[in-house]
């Protein structure tokens, strides 16, 4: 059913886990399956550079979780804004139709911790 | 180390049993409807073959009728009767194998009326809900003697003379039973039950239904007639041949092994209890539960995530998450029993057959924790 890309991925995930003191954390469920993903970010001038995550999931979802966590580190806001679910995707040797959802998963979850560091930069 | 645990799936088939079907590819390869020798003799080995179950279940030759396996006979059941009757609702438990209830569906899509019955929290149907839903529009009650993914044992006997008081017949989807069971169908009060040789080491694509003489049924597959009108097709003589072998050895000493594995079982089951936040789905009072038969909930985890590590370490099982399937939906037995979301994704199902050593079961023992608490750290809900 999976690629080897989307197996040795989801056998070594990488970014698993939490940062204390993130500066943004992203928290998304997905309805369909009941599935829970946390992003949680540092940044600093701009840049992502800390990224960990927590999943509740698949083996696509953990997959997912680890390569767009990876995909992200280093970037801009900007930049990590502009991922795709398809760029992920690619990058594990696609994913079977059924379980593109996942990889919408951790996408928010990105997303999520990014809007989650800018509401908290305003305040301040 | 490899270690199957799936048997609930599918089981390997045994030598004797290929043994046994091995001259009817080769050698008497006739059609059973052929009048020339070869045809004879396949006809009398089919015949044999029938008699030979019937024996061994308790029930009359002619009650047993050979199809392509589980599927097709709870298609028969569901479809020949209602279409046959004339009365409208079909009653089924909430936790039928799809083959009943996608059955039950269509037909509900066809203007037949459904009515689906609930079961506790340990797996068991509610029977006072049942007899309330039993009306005089009702043609057929059909409950699965045990579930595939839990392995729980409805009280057929009860619901046989539930409905044989109300006067409606009752189909069992006994798939998970038959061969793993000692089972007198006649004292059961089964109107139909439906068996697979593949669930107990026999092959694959080959079943068949047990149907009560003189119930009123319509086949589901119409041609050159055979199996007495009522399920046309060249009959698969190999397969009748092996079903029965397969049975014949599975029942030979089925007690002892019943009891072998439910050691097995109760020894894993107390074992994986131990692990924190972990729950088994479904009764497993002695009795009310398949011998072979392992289903467990880790909180936090999800079940394909899970089977893919034990894969990984050479044990191969199965779930009832929805991540893990063609569709999305956690498991429908699962959620029957009122589990959430979460633990009814986090299933783990591990089934024993006669292959299954104790060696192997303490393999599960040594991998399954780590497993379980990698996944844990990963997870998001703790
Ligand atoms: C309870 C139950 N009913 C029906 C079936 C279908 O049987 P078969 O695979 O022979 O079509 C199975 C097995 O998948 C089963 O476990
Ligand atoms: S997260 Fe639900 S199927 Fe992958």
């Amino acid at each position: 059913m999976y690629s080897d890309k989307v197996m040795n991925e989801f056998k070594k995930p990488k970014n698993m886990g939490k940062i204390e003191n993130a500066d943004g954390i992203g928290t998304v469920g997905n309805p369909v399956c009941g599935d829970m993903l946390k992003v949680y970010i540092k940044v600093k001038d701009n840049k992502i550079t800390d990224v960990k995550v927590e999943t509740f999931g698949c083996v696509s979802a953990i997959a997912t979780s680890s390569k767009a966590t990876e995909m992200v580190k280093g970037k801009t806001i900007e930049e990590a804004l502009e991922l795709s679910k398809d760029e992920v995707a690619k990058e594990l040797g696609g994913l079977p139709p059924i379980k593109m959802h996942c990889s919408v998963l951790a996408i928010d979850g990105i997303r999520k911790s990014i809007e989650d560091y800018k509401k908290k930069n305003k305040k301040q | 180390m490899e270690v199957y645990l799936d048997n609930a799936a599918t089981t390997p088939m045994r030598k004797e049993v290929f043994e046994e079907m091995e001259k009817y590819f080769f050698q008497d390869y006739g059609n059973a409807s052929s009048l020339h020798l070869f045809g004879q003799k396949a006809f009398e080995e089919k015949e044999n073959a029938r008699e030979k179950i019937a024996k061994l279940l308790g029930v009359k030759s002619k009650e047993i009728y050979f199809t392509s396996g589980g599927t097709e006979s709870d298609n028969l059941a569901l479809k020949g009767i209602i279409q046959k009757s004339n009365k409208k609702k079909v009653i089924v438990s909430a936790i039928e194998h799809p083959a009943v209830l996608r059955t039950a569906e269509f037909l509900a899509k066809q203007g037949k009326k459904l009515s689906v019955i609930p079961v506790n929290s340990e797996g068991i149907i509610d029977l006072n809900k049942l007899k309330k839903e039993i009306d005089s529009d009702t043609a057929l009650v059909s409950v699965m003697h045990a579930n595939n993914e839990i392995g729980v044992i409805q009280p057929v006997k009860e619901i046989a003379e539930l409905c044989m008081e109300k006067n409606v017949l009752f189909h069992s989807d006994t798939v998970q039973t038959i061969g793993k069971i000692k089972i007198n169908l006649k004292e059961t009060g089964i109107d139909l039950a439906s068996i697979s040789a593949h669930k107990f080491n026999g092959p694959k694509g080959i079943g068949a239904i047990y149907i009560k003489e003189g119930t009123p049924i319509e086949p589901l597959i119409h041609g050159g007639g055979q199996e007495n009108k009522l399920r046309s097709g060249t009959e698969n003589i190999p397969g009748i041949i092996g079903l029965s072998k397969a049975l014949e050895l599975s029942l030979k000493n089925i007690e002892e092994e019943q009891k072998r594995q439910e050691e097995l079982r109760n020894e894993l089951i107390k074992f994986v209890l131990e692990i924190p936040k972990t729950r088994i789905n479904g009764t497993y009072e002695k009795g009310k539960r398949l011998s072979n038969n392992v289903n467990a909930s880790f909180y936090g985890i999800e079940g394909e995530a899970l089977i893919a590590f034990l894969n990984e370490e050479g044990v191969f099982a199965s779930t009832g998450s929805a991540c893990s399937s063609k569709s999305l939906k956690a498991s429908h037995v699962l959620l029957a029993l009122g589990l959430s979301h979460i633990w009814a994704h986090g299933s783990l199902r591990l089934t024993f057959g006669r292959q299954t050593t104790k060696k192997e079961i303490n393999y599960v023992k040594e991998k399954l924790p780590g497993i379980v608490e990698k996944l844990r750290k990963m997870s998001s809900i703790k």
